[in-house]
């Protein structure tokens, strides 16, 4: 008893005094550990044992032919069909030797064998451009992010298309990887600005603007992007005068790129709305203008909002770059598809491993995507939301 | 109603001094909400280095009216001047006034994406056009008098409700105001930070800034100001000094509403 502190005067009148404080101790061993992690998350209750138990036999079920097929029946070497023939009863899993002897095509589409230096350039170029962007510790945002929307495009165009002594390659011949990845990050870099703008127009208290941002998303949102890309191919030239030719990826892009400015413009104006009253009010006491209090106060915080939103409209249109192939574009759906027909490379699973490799390729980027946008939300969190 | 009694709050009203020149004259002014008349003919005149403030049941338009003084609302009918500005539509002139007003609100309304500092430094250096490392010093001084400069590099969310409305008030200071306009600055805090930010701005008014300020807290009014303004139903019914206006009231109105927030 000699720690507990005698009662003073005034503690008498009260029920009880705590006399000692607590020391924090370790949790006890059934929470921490292997063990107790399996016995809160696996089998804590007999709803949670039977789902396990459920589960465990249902990838038991699935996960070893999955395997067998993508891994250890498969074909990762040979020169032609013959590689992958399920000849003498063989079990033949995915042929991933005709991916080998298609990935030039896949990444290049038909681009000039000799002239291929010049995507990865491009390439090369856009990482570095990209990756100083993305990691926030890198100083010279302000100066990376101009030269990436100046400078950048116009070397890429220079490089991909030709001119300046490179000869010309006709985006008809561009494919693969290669228009995916122009037609979506055109579309993405195009559709958040265009896409912001159309938000705070929708928003504006100026009845022309308003409405004509309102016709505008209502006109994209409503119909498909098939159609968009369709009209885009072969009604537009019937509304040019002849001799007037526009290039079908320029038109492509366009079309894309308006599309997804209407969604992104709708999942910002979400974001807008989000934001209370008071900072618009605090912003205007202060004296900042219209498009300052926007910049430095509203937008950064609606689009932080928003940032699922937004991953989620750049992942759609990522995958909805495929549709091109609608107007005799070529992505890495379009140049896989393309290549079945390919007699020397005629054997069963071909087209299962061709569509199961276009699913790997564009889930990299999507997921990619999607993680970066996770790890940008937990990085803008300054506790304000309690 | 949870009150600061004026005994707790010392002010030296010495220091509180009224100049002649005029800060803020409200003529005739009348606002409509559609069809509901909000303010009914308003007329103020507020002199450099007056401490107003203005009290009255909820909706009798208190914060209308101090919110058409930096044109967060605009008037319909009337004329608003402030420090020789009249507002009128010219954004330009509604830019000047507010340049010099400053206006902290009930719910503190900090950017929550910006660090205290540079929530005090964002309207120096782009409406000011101030240095950044000026604007960051100065911003500095005035965290100091509402005694917080250790937090400068942390975001409003990490703050306590006082804290965050002293934040604000310094976060107005920093553009130089001439007049400065709080609209229920303590209501949204509990009880026992309301002292700290009454107390910021009893400093406030002891360095002679013209303050007009919405709030219940009667201690400091008696403290304070030098005018007490009583509105009801968009209109001002009675204004006095704090003296008279508590131990005498004239108006009908004004009796019922201090009988029932002075128990
Ligand atoms: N944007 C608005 N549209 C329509 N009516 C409004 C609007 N803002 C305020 N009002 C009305 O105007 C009246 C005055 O509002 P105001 O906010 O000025 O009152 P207040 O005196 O500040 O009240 P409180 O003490 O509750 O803050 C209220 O009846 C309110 O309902
Ligand atoms: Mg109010």
């Amino acid at each position: 008893m000699t720690d507990v502190a005698s009662p003073g005067p005034d503690a008498r009148s009260a029920i009880y005094v705590r006399g000692t404080f607590v020391p924090p101790s370790p949790p006890p061993g059934s929470t921490v550990g292997p063990f107790g992690w399996a016995h809160k998350n696996l089998f804590s209750s007999p709803f949670n044992i039977a789902a396990t138990i459920l589960t465990a036999l249902f990838l038991a079920w699935v996960v070893p032919p999955l395997l067998d097929w993508l891994i250890f029946d498969a074909v990762w070497t040979g020169e032609n069909r013959e590689a992958c023939l399920p000849v003498d009863g063989r079990e033949v899993g995915a042929c991933w030797a005709w991916v080998q002897a298609k990935f030039g095509q896949i990444l290049y589409g038909r681009y000039p064998l000799d002239q291929r230096w010049r995507v990865d350039l491009t390439a090369l170029l856009f990482v570095a451009g990209l990756v100083p962007l993305a990691i926030p510790k890198v100083p010279y945002k302000r100066e990376n992010t101009i030269l990436m929307l100046t400078a950048f495009p116009v070397a890429a165009f220079i490089l991909l298309y030709g001119g300046f002594g490179l000869p010309v390659v006709e985006t008809a011949l561009w494919g693969g990887l290669l228009v995916t990845l122009v037609v979506a990050v055109t579309g993405i870099v195009a559709s958040l600005p265009l896409g912001i703008l159309l938000a705070l127009g929708r928003r504006s208290k100026l009845p022309i603007v308003k409405t004509v941002s309102v016709i505008f998303i209502e006109f994209w949102r409503g119909v498909p992007l098939i159609t968009v890309l369709f009209m885009a191919s072969v009604m537009l030239p019937l509304f040019l005068p002849s001799g007037v030719n526009f290039d079908k990826l320029l038109r492509a892009l366009i079309g894309v790129a308006l599309f997804s400015a209407a969604y992104m413009a709708e999942t910002v104006r979400g974001g807008l709305q989000a934001i209370p009253k008071g900072q618009y009010e605090a912003a205007a006491a202060m004296g900042l203008g219209y498009w300052q209090s926007m910049r430095l106060v509203i937008l950064p915080q609606a689009l932080k909002i928003v940032i699922p939103g937004i991953v989620n409209s750049f992942i759609s249109l990522f995958k909805d770059t495929s549709l091109v192939l609608i107007i005799g574009l070529f992505d890495v759906l379009g140049i896989i598809q393309l290549n079945f027909s390919d007699a020397n490379w005629s054997a069963p699973t071909v087209p299962a491993t061709g569509f199961v490799f276009a699913a790997i390729v564009f889930w990299i980027f999507c997921f990619g995507m999607s993680r970066y946008s996770q790890y940008m939300e937990r990085r803008l969190e300054t506790g304000h939301r309690r | 109603m949870t009150n600061i009694a004026a005994e707790d709050l010392s002010a030296d009203r010495s220091k509180m001094t009224v100049g002649s020149q005029v800060a803020v004259e409200m003529i005739g002014v009348n606002k409509w909400y559609g069809e509901f008349h909000v303010l009914r003919d308003i007329n103020l005149t507020v002199r450099k280095g007056e401490r107003i403030v203005i009290c009255g049941p909820s909706g009798s338009g208190k914060s209308t009216m101090i919110r058409c003084i930096n044109r967060l609302e605009e008037h319909q009918k009337g004329q608003i001047i402030v420090d020789g500005t009249e507002l009128t539509n010219d954004l330009k002139k509604i830019d000047e006034v507010r340049r010099e007003v400053g206006m902290v609100f009930q719910h503190f309304n900090l950017f929550p994406h910006l660090t205290i500092l540079e929530n005090c430094t964002l309207a120096p250096i782009w409406v000011r056009k101030m240095p950044k490392r000026q604007a960051e010093e100065a911003a500095m001084e005035y965290l100091a008098k509402v005694r917080i400069p250790e937090q400068a590099h942390k975001y409003p969310g990490q703050l306590s409700g006082g804290q965050q409305q002293r934040v604000a008030i310094a976060r107005s200071l920093c553009m130089n105001p001439k007049i400065m306009l709080f609209d229920e600055p303590t209501s949204a805090l509990d009880p026992e930070m309301v002292k700290e930010v009454l107390d910021v701005m009893i400093s406030l008014a002891e360095s002679g800034m013209t303050m007009l300020c919405v709030t219940h807290e009667m201690g400091f009014a008696r403290q304070v100001a030098n005018r007490v303004i009583f509105m009801d139903q968009g209109q001002i019914v009675e204004q006095n000094d704090p003296e008279a206006f508590f131990t005498n009231p004239q108006h009908e109105r004004t009796r019922l509403f201090l009988s029932q927030i002075l128990h």
